[in-house]
C-alpha cells in the first residue's frame, strides 16, 4: 500500500521539479488526447510545441506572437500569485482585464483625435485605475461584509462581458464604423496606440510592464515587508496577524494589485494586438493566467517560464487546427489537463511517498 | 481491587513495537490489567503513551507484539471492532463536533445506536446514574470543557465496556470536577470495569489507581503499586533523572507597568468566551500567574494583550499609556511581548524558516527592517542567538519550524520574545506538551526576566507551574478574573474555588430539569 | 408590462430553477462532508454536452440525463482523486475543474452545435394537468423538475435522520475527530463528491436538453457559479436552497420577459441582473458574520491528512 507522509520541510528539488514532471505527463496525457482525435501525436505536438519557434516557414510570424501573447498571461499571473499565496482568491482577472481596457480605452477615445503625448499614459493610468476599481468591489465586500470573493470577483466577469457588449455596440462604438460593433481603432489613432516596440520581436508596452512586474514583484516578495506579509499570511493566518498584519489591508491590497496589473494588461492589448474595443476582444487571458500563475509556483521567474510555455501552446494551438484542423477548444483542455498534472505531482513537494505493507488507516 | 495473579487479565500487551521514521514510539511494551483494575500509564510526552493506547483502540497497527483480550488474541484494525470487543476510549482531544448536540455527538461514539428518543433517554439515566449531569439536546460547542468530557464519558458508558481508556482527563477540569470524575471511575471499577488511566499527574495518580506502569522513550522502565511508592520515585522513574526546581532571588517590586481597568470583550466567534471586566496589576519585576480551565477565556486574553483584537479605550495600560490604539507591531515597540500557547501557527508559521520566524516578531525592537525592506542578515543573526542562547536542538536556522520538537520549538518562541528585552512578556501556556528539561529552563529563563526588571504574566493550566513561579495567582472562569492573590501559601481547595468550581457545579444542575 | 403573464412565469420559473437546483442541492453534499468544489460550473457543462450527446445519439431524453450524470460523476472523479487521495488544494482544484470542463466540452461538442435534442416529454396528470392556474404552473412539467424536487427533499431527509447523514456532517465539522472514532473520511467525502458531480451533470443536462434546448460552446454561462453562491444562500440547509433557487430562476425568467417585452432599458444591464442580484443576496447572506458561520461546516475546504 502507498502512504503518504509529510515531509519535515517542504521538498526544494520537488519545487522546482514539478512543473517540469507536470510538463511532460501533460505532453503524454495530451498526446493521447490528440491520438484519440484522429491526429497524429506526434506531429501534433511538434506542431504546437516546436514549429512556432523552429519552423523556418512559421516561426517569422510565430516567435514574435510569443511576447504578445505571453505578455498579458504574464502581467495578469504575477498579480493573481500575490493574492494566491496570501489565500486571497481573486479569480475574475478577466473581468478587471476587461474594465481596464474599457477605461483606458474610453480615455484615449475622449480625446480623439488629440495627438498629445499625454493622452497614452492617461489612459496606462486609467486602465489601471479601472482593474483596480472592479477587484476593489470583492475586496471591499470582503472586508466589510465577509462576502466570498472567490464568488464575487468571478460573478463580476458576467458583468464586465456585458458591459462590454453594451459598450462596444453604444458608448464607445466607432461613429465612423458603418454601423459595425467595436471602437474606433486605437492603431490608426498614434497618440493612443501601442505599438510594436521592435519590429519583428513583438515587444510592446504590455510586454515591458510585464517584466518590470517580474522584477518588482521578485524583489517584493524576497526583500520586502510587504512580501513576507503575504508569504506569512499564506502560511499561517493566525500568525499573520500576530505579527501585526492587518487582515482587511491585506485583502484590498492584494486584490487591489492584481486588478491594478489584469486592467493594464487590457488597456495595452486593446490598443496593442487586439487594436480596438471589441465585443470578444478578451481571449480568456484573465482565466488562463490563473494556470499560468500556478504552473510558475507563484514564484515571479516561475511564471515568466510558464507564461512563455503558455503562450506556445496558444499560438501552437491555432497553428495546429491551421494545418492539422485540431480543434481550438483541444487546446483548451490540454491547458487544464497541465494544471491537474501539476496539481497532481504538487504532493511530493510537501510528502513523502512510501511503499509499505498494509496498515490500518 | 489490586492486579492479582489469581484473576486472569483483562487485557495482556506483549512485546509491542511501532516504530515511525526515526523514532520507535514504542519498543517491545508489555505488561497486564486486571478486571476492574485502575492501571496508570505514565510517562513524559513523547514517551509513547498515545501511539501505545492507539494501537489497543486499533487506531494504530503495531509492527510486532501482541495483545490479548479475556485471554483470546486481540488485534482491532479499527475502532468499531475494539467497541464491539468492549474496549471504550476517552480522547483527550479532537473527538467532538462543536456544532452537533450532545445525542448526536454520543450516536456517533456507538456502534448501533438506538433510535433519537431512546438514546435520549438513556443518557439521562446513565448519566445521573453516575453523576455526570447531561441534557442530550444542548450543542457540544456551548458546553464547558467539564461538561464535554461527560459527553465522551458517557459516550463509552453507554457501550458497556470492560475496559475504558482515558486520556489525560482531568488536564481540562478544576480540582472539584476532579473529584467528580474519580468518584464515577471508582464506581466503575467497583462494577468490575477496568480503566487504563494516562497521566502525568503524580498525586492523582496515587490517589486513584491501582496499578501502575511507567514508558520512557517508547520502553516500559519500571511499574509499581502507586499507594506503596511516593511521587518522587515515580517522577524520577518518568523523567529518568533528578531535576532541578527553579530557584528565584526575591526581587524588589517596582512601579505597575501593566493594567487592566475594567476590560471587557464580546466573544469574537462562535463558541469564543466574552470578557467581563477583567481588573489586575503588574508591577516591574512581579509575576502574576493566571489559572483557570481552557476555554474560560485564555485566548481571548491573550489576543486583546497582543493587539489581534481592539481593546475598548482605557481598559488596558502599559508604562501608564492606553494600548487599545495600538495594533502588535506598535505594541512591540513599546516592549509590551507575548507569546501564544499555539506554537504551529499562532507563535510561529509551520512550514517557514525559524530566520523567518525570528522576523515575525522581531522587526520592531530588533530593527530587522530598513523602510520596508528586510534585513536579512541581522535577522538570520537573531535567529542564530536565539538558537545559541536557548540551547534550541536544530540543524540551522534554515529550518522549517515544523520540524523542529514541540520543546524546541517553544525555547525558540520564548526566546525570541525574552532576548528583546521586554517591558512586560504574557506568556501562555509556556510549557504544554515540552518535556520536563525545556520546561525547567523556560521557566527559568521566565524567572530571570522578571529579576531583570520586567512584569510578566504567566497563564497555564499547570497549576503547579504556577504556584511554583508566580508572585500572585489569578483565576480566569467564564470570561471574568478573580482578584490576585498572593501565590505563597494558596491551598488547591482555594484555588479550586477561585476557579469557578462552585459556579460550574451550578451549571451542571441546571442541565439536567 | 403587457404581455408577461404570471401563469407562464411561474411556470418557466420552475423549469429555469432546475438545473442550478440540481448542481446546488448536490454541492450541498459535498460542503457538507466538508468538501468545497468550485468545479460545479465544470460538471455542469461538461454533463450539458454528455447529455445532449448520448440523447441525440441514442434518441433518449432519459439515456441522456443518465449520461450527463455519469459525465458530471466522471469528471468530478479527477477532483476526488486530486483532493482526497494527492491532498491538492481545493480551490485550486476546483478552478482546474471548471477550466478544463469548459474546453473539454467545447471539444466533445464540436458535431453538435445546431443540432436539434430529442425533446423530453412534460408528464401528463389528465384532469390533474388542465387545473386551472395550479396545473399549467405546477403539474404540467417533465419529470427532471420534479426530480429536483425529490432529490431536495431526499438530501434533507437523509442529513437529518439518518446515520449515513449524521457521519457526513461529522466529518464536515470535523475530520481529525471523525477519523479518531474510526469513521472513513476519504471514502465518504469520495462519494459526497460523485454524487456532486452526478447533480451538476443532471442539471447541465437540463440546460441542454431542456431549458435551452441545444448546444453552444460554453453555455451554463456561470450558472455553476451561482449554484456555489445558492449554497451560502440557503446557508447550507435544502429547503433554503430550493428558495433561492426559485429566487433566482424568477429573476432570470423575469428579466427575459422583460427584454421580450421590450421594455426601456438597456438589454445588457438586464442580463447582467442575475449576476448582480446573486452578489446582493451574497452579501445579504454573508454580512452577518455570526449566522454565517452558524451553519457553514467547519472543515470546509480543508485538507485532510490522517498522521496516525
Amino acid at each position: 500500500m502507498i502512504r503518504l507522509e509529510k515531509r519535515p520541510t517542504p521538498s526544494r528539488m520537488w519545487t522546482a521539479l514539478t512543473p517540469l514532471v507536470a510538463v511532460l505527463a501533460t505532453l503524454v496525457a495530451g498526446g493521447l488526447m490528440f491520438a484519440a482525435l484522429g491526429k497524429d501525436p506526434f506531429e501534433a505536438l511538434r506542431t504546437i510545441f516546436y514549429d512556432p519557434l523552429f519552423n523556418a516557414q512559421f516561426a517569422a510570424y510565430s516567435r514574435p506572437q510569443l511576447l504578445v501573447k505571453a505578455g498579458p498571461l504574464i502581467l495578469i499571473a504575477i498579480g493573481l500569485s500575490m493574492g494566491f499565496r496570501a489565500g486571497i482568491w481573486n479569480i475574475g482577472a478577466e473581468g478587471q482585464y476587461i474594465i481596464g481596457a474599457l477605461a483606458g480605452g474610453a480615455v484615449g477615445l475622449a480625446f480623439y483625435p488629440s495627438d498629445s503625448v499625454l493622452i497614452f499614459p492617461l489612459m496606462v493610468i486609467a486602465g489601471a485605475l479601472g482593474g483596480w476599481g472592479w477587484a476593489m468591489i470583492p475586496a471591499i465586500l470582503k472586508t466589510r461584509f465577509n462576502t466570498n470573493e472567490i464568488l464575487v470577483s468571478l460573478l463580476l466577469v458576467y458583468v464586465a462581458e456585458q458591459l462590454l457588449a453594451s459598450m462596444s455596440l453604444g458608448l464607445l462604438r466607432n461613429p465612423q464604423g458603418g454601423g459595425f460593433p467595436g471602437s474606433r481603432n486605437f492603431q490608426q489613432y498614434e497618440a493612443a496606440s501601442n505599438p510594436e516596440l521592435f519590429a519583428g520581436t513583438g515587444m510592446h508596452w504590455g510586454v515591458v510592464a510585464a517584466f518590470i512586474a517580474v522584477i518588482a514583484a521578485y524583489v517584493m516578495l524576497t526583500r520586502h515587508l510587504l512580501g513576507f506579509q503575504i508569504r506569512l499570511t499564506g502560511a499561517a493566518p493566525r500568525a499573520a496577524r500576530f505579527a501585526g498584519v492587518i487582515p482587511t489591508r491585506l485583502i484590498v491590497t492584494c486584490l487591489g494589485i492584481s486588478g491594478a496589473l489584469a486592467g493594464l494588461a487590457g488597456l495595452f492589448e486593446v490598443t496593442g494586438p487586439a487594436g480596438q474595443i471589441s465585443i470578444d476582444f478578451n481571449s480568456n487571458y484573465g482565466f488562463t493566467a490563473i494556470i499560468v500563475a500556478f504552473l510558475g509556483r507563484l514564484h515571479p521567474v516561475g511564471i515568466l517560464l510558464a507564461g512563455l510555455l503558455m503562450a506556445l501552446t496558444y499560438i501552437g494551438g491555432e497553428l495546429a487546427q491551421f494545418m492539422l484542423g485540431l480543434p481550438a477548444a483541444a487546446i483548451q483542455a490540454f491547458q487544464g489537463m497541465l494544471l491537474f498534472f501539476l496539481l497532481a505531482v504538487d504532493v511530493l513537494t510537501n510528502f513523502r511517498v512510501r511503499l509499505i505493507k498494509r496498515e490500518v488507516a | 481491587m489490586t492486579a492479582s495473579p489469581l484473576i486472569p487479565p483483562l487485557l495482556r500487551l506483549d512485546g509491542l513495537t511501532k516504530a515511525y521514521p526515526g523514532v520507535i514510539a514504542n519498543n517491545s511494551v508489555g505488561f497486564s490489567i486486571a478486571p476492574g483494575e485502575i492501571h496508570a500509564l505514565l510517562g513524559e510526552n513523547g514517551a509513547g503513551k498515545s501511539t501505545l493506547v492507539k494501537m489497543i483502540y486499533g487506531l494504530v497497527k503495531p509492527d510486532s507484539g501482541r495483545m490479548e483480550l479475556h485471554g483470546e488474541a486481540y488485534a482491532p484494525s479499527e475502532p468499531s471492532i475494539a467497541r464491539r470487543r468492549g474496549v471504550a476510549m476517552v480522547f483527550q482531544h479532537f473527538s467532538l463536533f462543536e456544532a452537533l448536540d450532545v445525542a448526536e455527538n454520543i450516536a456517533l461514539g456507538m456502534e448501533d445506536p438506538p433510535p433519537r428518543r431512546d438514546l435520549a433517554e438513556r443518557i439521562r439515566s446513565v448519566s445521573a446514574e453516575y453523576g455526570l449531569p447531561l441534557d442530550p439536546s444542548r450543542r457540544v460547542g456551548d458546553l464547558s470543557a467539564g461538561e464535554r468530557q461527560r459527553v465522551e464519558i458517557i459516550r463509552c458508558l453507554l457501550q458497556n465496556p470492560r475496559l475504558l481508556i482515558m486520556d489525560e482527563p482531568t488536564s481540562v477540569l478544576t480540582p472539584q470536577e476532579v473529584d467528580m470524575l474519580f468518584t464515577t471511575l471508582r464506581t466503575l471499577s467497583a462494577e468490575g470495569t477496568a480503566i487504563l488511566y494516562i497521566s502525568h499527574k503524580l498525586d492523582e495518580i496515587r490517589s486513584l489507581c491501582d496499578g501502575a506502569t511507567v514508558l520512557r522513550h517508547g520502553k516500559v522502565v519500571g511499574s509499581c503499586v502507586p499507594r506503596e511508592t511516593t511521587a518522587r520515585a515515580m517522577a524520577e522513574l518518568m523523567v529518568g533523572a533528578t531535576l532541578q526546581t527553579p530557584a528565584r532571588a526575591a526581587g524588589d517590586r517596582g512601579d505597575v507597568l501593566l493594567e487592566a481597568r475594567g476590560l471587557s470583550l464580546p466573544a469574537e466567534r462562535e463558541f469564543g468566551t466574552a470578557l467581563r471586566d477583567v481588573n489586575f496589576q503588574v508591577r516591574a519585576g512581579e509575576i502574576l500567574g493566571i489559572g483557570g480551565v481552557a476555554g474560560n477565556g485564555q485566548d481571548e486574553l491573550l489576543s486583546v494583550l497582543t493587539g489581534e483584537t481592539v481593546a475598548p479605550p482605557g481598559t488596558l495600560f502599559f508604562q501608564g499609556a492606553d494600548m487599545a490604539p495600538h495594533g502588535p507591531r506598535k505594541r512591540r515597540e513599546l516592549g509590551l511581548l507575548t507569546a501564544p500557547e499555539e506554537r504551529l501557527g499562532h507563535a510561529a508559521a509551520p512550514d517557514m524558516t525559524l530566520v523567518e520566524n525570528a522576523l515575525l516578531t522581531g522587526i520592531p525592537r530588533r530593527g530587522l527592517t530598513q523602510s520596508g525592506f528586510v534585513n536579512w542578515p541581522r535577522t538570520k543573526d537573531f535567529a542564530e542567538r536565539i538558537i545559541a542562547d536557548f540551547d534550541v536542538r536544530t540543524p540551522g536556522s534554515h529550518v522549517a519550524a515544523r520540524a523542529l520538537s514541540g520543546g524546541n520549538l517553544q525555547k525558540f518562541v520564548i526566546g525570541r520574545e525574552v532576548l528583546q528585552a521586554p517591558g512586560a512578556l504574557i506568556v501562555n501556556q509556556p510549557t504544554w506538551g515540552v518535556d520536563a528539561a525545556a520546561a525547567a529552563s523556560i521557566r527559568q529563563a521566565l524567572l530571570d526576566l522578571a529579576e531583570g526588571g520586567a512584569a510578566l504574566i504567566v497563564i497555564s493550566q499547570d497549576l503547579e507551574e504556577i504556584l511554583e513561579i508566580a508572585d500572585n495567582f489569578a483565576a480566569l472562569n467564564e470570561g471574568r478574573l478573580s482578584a490576585p492573590r498572593p501565590a505563597a501559601g494558596l491551598s488547591l481547595d482555594e484555588i479550586g474555588l477561585m476557579m469557578g468550581g462552585a459556579h460550574d457545579m451550578e451549571t451542571a444542575h441546571h442541565a439536567v430539569p | 408590462m403587457a404581455g408577461i403573464s404570471i401563469e407562464l412565469l411561474l411556470a418557466s420559473l420552475m423549469v429555469a430553477a432546475t438545473p442550478i437546483l440540481l448542481a446546488a442541492i448536490g454541492e450541498l453534499v459535498v460542503e457538507k462532508a466538508g468538501v468545497l468544489n468550485l468545479g460545479v460550473e465544470g460538471m455542469m457543462i461538461t454533463g450539458a454536452i454528455c447529455g445532449f450527446a448520448v440523447a441525440v445519439e441514442t434518441g433518449s431524453p432519459t439515456l441522456g440525463f443518465a449520461g450527463a450524470a455519469l459525465g458530471g460523476a466522471a469528471l468530478s472523479v479527477i477532483f476526488a482523486v486530486l483532493t482526497q487521495l494527492l491532498l491538492s488544494n481545493h480551490v485550486a482544484t476546483g478552478l482546474a475543474l471548471t477550466l478544463f470542463g469548459l474546453g473539454f466540452s467545447a471539444l466533445i461538442g464540436q458535431g453538435y452545435v445546431g443540432v436539434k435534442p430529442p425533446s423530453t416529454p412534460q408528464i401528463n396528470l389528465g384532469v390533474l394537468s388542465d387545473i386551472p392556474f395550479l396545473g399549467p404552473v405546477l403539474l404540467s412539467h417533465d419529470l427532471m423538475v420534479y426530480l429536483g424536487l425529490a432529490l431536495v427533499a431526499a438530501v434533507w431527509a437523509v442529513l437529518k435522520f439518518t446515520r449515513t447523514g449524521l457521519i457526513l456532517r461529522a466529518i464536515g465539522e470535523s475530520h481529525d475527530a471523525a477519523h479518531a472514532l474510526g469513521y472513513k473520511v476519504v471514502r465518504l467525502r469520495f462519494l459526497a463528491i460523485l454524487f456532486g458531480g452526478a447533480s451538476a451533470g443532471l442539471g447541465g443536462a437540463y440546460l441542454s436538453l431542456v431549458r435551452v434546448p441545444q448546444w453552444t460552446e460554453g453555455m451554463t454561462a456561470g450558472a455553476g457559479w451561482i449554484a456555489l453562491a445558492l449554497v451560502v444562500f440557503g446557508a447550507w440547509k435544502p429547503w433554503r436552497v430550493l428558495l433561492g433557487a426559485y429566487l433566482f430562476g424568477g429573476v432570470s425568467v423575469l428579466q427575459l420577459n422583460l427584454q421580450a417585452a421590450g421594455l426601456k432599458v438597456p438589454v445588457e444591464l438586464l442580463s447582467m441582473s442575475p449576476y448582480l442580484i446573486t452578489i446582493l443576496v451574497l452579501v445579504i447572506m454573508s454580512a452577518d458574520k455570526r449566522r454565517a458561520a452558524l451553519n457553514a461546516p467547519a472543515a470546509l475546504g480543508r485538507v485532510f491528512h490522517a498522521t496516525t
